[in-house]
């Protein structure tokens, strides 16, 4: 199979590659485009350490062949920080200690802000459902929940 | 003692670079002309390799190919018996077992490469099971297929049955458990024109990777150096492993010359790395007729895998606390751990003692109904008190407040009142209700004489950007070591939590202040930087560039000061032996652990009778752990290890086929998710421990320990069915609810019947 080019948006960024086109999007933007924020877990779509967020909706990269993603608007854990300092929901796990070994983090950063995003104010059952994707080991979730609820009253 | 930063929950050292993506794992790592390494695995149990042939269609010439013969020093993975080949030469012993090794710049082109590589064997018979092992028909493992035994004696048993009015014996098991940290096991070898070695990588031990590869590839020390990159997640899964993934990136970047990574997918991760060791105990327990403990005779066996590892010391942590927080005026146990043809069972949170006190806590609940007892009174006439001798003969002095948070627990939960109210609700739901509770302990630090000799180094040092680091090889993987040994410096040097950094663990600047493991840093490691600490500080007073009374910015400019007068100022201590600890390794007696935490846990389940899954409802977790130096971090790892402790109980179940775990996937190997938790309830009692930094004892491991025979015994209360063995899932308990011909009266209808008709 040979290469083709591929464009789409990446944290705002227009980009251009050349990739073969069943290349997964999770080693497109850690290889091609240096953005190693996105981490592999499972490579198989089960603990969303991958997560990204493509035209609005949370997708796991690892199973997003890169030919799919032409065109597409795609949001990772380095395009959230702005000028003006860390997102809320950043803020928001740094306080409440969501974030342990970090290598789901990123994943779950993106599934938070996806969540709170469509649920400005969620119950614990939509935090829950929510996150359903996105295994952590360490924190058992407890202070993961917390900095969601901290984070969607900092965004009101 | 009133503290400024120890106590406070500061912001996580490494937070934000974790919360950016910024934070480098080994994987974000990338070397120029770097190439990447595979791993060709046997696909039997055991047998010779009578020849290994390359396949046709692979342009092999493009191939660094490593086999044992490439191995320049010793073909040892170095750890506590060399007996673990870094590369199978001449005969495998377990499926998985690493053969040779293939690199190449295309990383795509590794994995038909391996699958064409053909391994030709002379299959042998293997052993799969402890029974297996100790009935040594086959011998696959020194004389007697016993990694180690251990017999722990104390007072009189044999004399003690006479003396009992009841007797009662059980007998429980625990499966395999795999860490499934979310970051694979991955390194980075790179080997240097002039002979040097350098390897980066997720680990927890940095020093123990040193000296495998000392060992492995004959360089002289000073030539091996080895960094820890940022770790994601660990759990003893990357205590002793990554010495052999760094062996193999190290040999393949030897021979070729170029930087090699080798990161494992999930997949390989899970089927050929280390995993708790599964396990069988067996109690016989002799209770007077006020329900005080007279005697117990326990055998503790274990399955270590194909090679020795750690199952020794494994063992040694679960035979210690095999007896639990109570009060044994006799007690021996014989522990064993045994070889089979697995992959060897490794390190893992709570190292043996999750293992051994399962089955003490699910036996406690079985003995109290045998003798018609409430199981929170039983375990209240037989709790350990100050001045009261463990089962290794350890006086514990330190004040014990099991007693206080044994009540605390049942009045968190409503208990008493909970167990009239299920029972009621029994009699009518298909819904079953139960609560359990564990009590139990946890040792912190290397057991026994083992702190001696690890002889811990750890340092402190004025920076030119004019803070201060901390220099040690403990490592951060989420734990949070680096956030309360920076605390722990600020707080003993009068600076601010920001003033203080860590320096890179990286073997060739790091003082060795021994492995990452063994719930040590908190209590041992902060000690010793606030002892490191305190010696910075005095050095500036004895230099008269500083005054007692001085503040922050006085200490600052006095650090500033000295570097300039006298080029660095550094400070560096050793681990000091608490006074009075005496430990005999051939009696198993006296001082196994300076300090111990100790827990209440108390879970509440529905068993649904028509699904036969368990939902827990509630959770309470009570613990004394000496000073908490970090409350979210504290109640954080206490969350956590109740999470794996509940994977553990309910949901991770390894299966087995001929040696090899066939579900190693995340798919069907389940781990809780955000919607399968209960709410958590975390309390801590503080009982400062005079040794351990600002008071803090040891954390990580305990919260491992007791939410599996707190559950089960939920559950047990709800079904009525005496479960022994975890992990405990709906189809365990469907067959065991349904089970016609054996155990008539526990089919669902029986079992509502003889209920009502209690």
């Amino acid at each position: 199979m040979s290469k083709r080019e591929v464009s789409f948006t990446v944290n705002g960024a227009a980009h251009t590659v050349l990739v073969y086109p069943m290349e997964r999007l999770l080693d497109v933007l850690r290889c091609e485009l240096g953005l190693t924020g996105t981490k592999e877990g499972c490579g198989e779509g089960e603990c969303g350490s991958c997560s990204v967020l493509m035209n609005g909706e949370l997708v796991n990269s690892c199973l997003v062949p890169v030919l799919q993603a032409e065109g597409a608007t795609i949001g990772t854990i380095e395009g959230l920080a702005g000028a003006s300092g860390l997102h809320p929901v950043q803020q928001a796990f740094l306080k409440c200690g969501g974030a342990q070994c970090g290598i789901c983090t990123p994943g779950m950063v993106m599934a938070t802000v996806h969540l709170l995003g469509h649920t400005p104010a969620p119950t614990m059952e939509q935090v829950r459902e929510g996150l359903g994707g996105n295994l952590c080991r360490c924190t058992g979730y407890t202070r993961i929940f917390d900095a969601v609820l901290e984070a969607a009253g900092r965004q009101k | 003692m009133q503290t400024r930063v120890v106590g406070v929950s500061v912001p996580r050292k490494e937070g934000v670079a974790k919360l950016t993506g910024q934070a480098r794992y080994i994987d974000d790592l990338s070397l120029p002309g770097m190439i990447f390494g595979a791993t060709v695995r046997s696909s039997i149990a055991r047998g010779a390799i009578e020849d290994i042939k390359f396949g046709e269609g692979i342009p092999w010439h493009e191939f660094t190919i490593v086999t044992a013969k490439d191995i320049p020093g010793r073909n040892v993975v170095a750890l506590i018996v060399d007996d673990q080949p870094c590369l199978a030469d001449g005969m495998v012993n377990h499926p998985e077992e690493p053969i040779l090794l293939l690199a190449h710049p295309d990383r795509h082109a590794l994995p038909a490469a391996v699958a064409a590589v053909e391994i030709c064997y002379k299959p042998a018979p293997s052993i799969h099971s402890i029974e297996e092992s100790e009935r040594r028909e086959l011998i696959i493992w020194g004389k007697d297929n016993m990694f180690k035994s251990y017999r722990m004696e104390k007072g009189d048993v044999d004399n003690a049955w006479k003396n009992a009015a009841w007797i009662v014996e059980g007998e429980y098991s625990t499966g395999a458990q795999e860490q499934l940290y979310i970051e694979p096991n991955g390194v980075i070898a790179q080997a240097g024109p002039t002979g040097g070695l350098t390897v980066w990588g997720s680990m927890q031990c940095p020093f123990y990777v040193h000296k495998a590869l000392v060992a492995l590839t004959g360089l002289p020390p000073e030539s091996v150096r080895v960094i820890q990159a940022e770790t994601g997640g660990a759990f003893g899964g990357k205590e002793e492993y990554p010495s052999m993934l760094a062996g193999h990136a190290s040999l393949l970047a030897m021979k070729s010359g170029r930087p090699v990574k080798m990161i494992y997918d999930r997949m390989e991760d899970m089927a050929a790395t280390t995993k708790r060791h599964p396990s069988r105990t067996r109690h016989r327990t002799a209770v007077s007729a006020d329900g005080k403990l007279l005697a117990a005779e326990i055998d503790f066996a274990t399955d270590g895998g194909a090679y020795a590892t750690l199952s020794s010391t494994v063992l040694s942590r679960g035979t210690i606390h095999a007896g639990g927080p109570y009060l044994w005026p006799n007690i021996r146990v014989h522990a064993k751990a045994y070889a089979t043809n697995t992959p060897p069972h490794g390190a893992f949170r709570g190292f043996g003692a999750p293992q051994s006190l399962f089955a003490l806590e699910r036996h406690m609940d079985v003995v109290a109904k045998a003798i018609g007892m409430a199981p929170d009174e039983f375990r209240r006439r037989n709790l350990l008190h100050q001045g009261m001798a463990t089962a290794t003969n350890q006086i514990i002095h330190d004040e014990i407040v099991l007693d206080q948070m044994l009540e605390r627990a049942l009045e968190l939960t409503g208990y008493h009142a909970k167990v009239n109210q299920f029972a009621e609700h029994n009699l009518t739901s298909t819904h079953k209700k139960g609560i359990g509770m564990a009590a139990f302990l946890h040792g912190a630090g290397f057991t026994g004489s083992g702190e001696r000799y690890l002889n811990a180094l750890v340092g402190v040092e004025a920076t030119a950007a004019g803070g201060v680091r901390v220099l040690v090889s403990s490592t951060e993987y989420g734990q949070g070591t680096n956030t309360i040994l920076c605390q722990i410096a600020a707080e003993t040097l009068g600076l601010e939590y920001d003033d203080i950094s860590m320096a890179p663990v990286d073997t060739s600047t790091s003082p060795n202040s021994g492995p990452t493991v063994a719930s040590r840093t908190a209590m041992i490691i902060g000690k010793i930087v606030q002892t490191a600490a305190m010696k910075m500080r005095q050095t500036l007073l004895d230099s008269g560039l500083l005054e007692p009374s001085a503040g922050r910015e006085q200490f600052l400019a006095a650090c500033q000061a000295y570097r300039k007068q006298f080029g660095e100022l550094q400070s560096f201590s050793r681990y000091e032996a608490a006074p009075n600890i005496f430990w005999n390794d051939e009696l198993y007696s006296g001082e196994a652990y300076g300090a111990y935490a100790w827990a209440v846990y108390v879970a509440e389940v529905t068993v649904d009778t028509s699904t036969y899954s368990v939902t827990i409802d509630d959770f309470v977790a009570l613990q004394e752990i000496g000073k908490v130096i970090h409350p979210i971090l504290a109640a954080g790892q206490i969350e956590g290890g109740v999470a794996q402790g509940i994977g553990y109980a309910l949901y991770e179940k390894v299966v087995w086929k001929d040696g090899r775990m066939i579900n190693n996937q995340m798919t069907n190997y389940i781990m809780p998710t955000a919607e399968d938790l209960p709410p958590i309830r975390v309390f801590f009692e503080e009982v400062p421990y005079q040794h351990g930094a600002y008071g803090a004892k040891g954390i990580g491991e305990l919260p491992m320990d007791g939410p599996a025979p707190a559950i089960i015994n939920a559950v047990v209360q709800a079904t009525g069915i005496n479960f022994t063995s975890i992990p405990l899932l709906p189809e365990d308990i469907f067959r065991a609810m349904t089970a016609e011909p054996e155990r008539p009266a526990e089919s669902l209808e029986s079992a509502l019947a003889a209920e009502g008709s209690q």
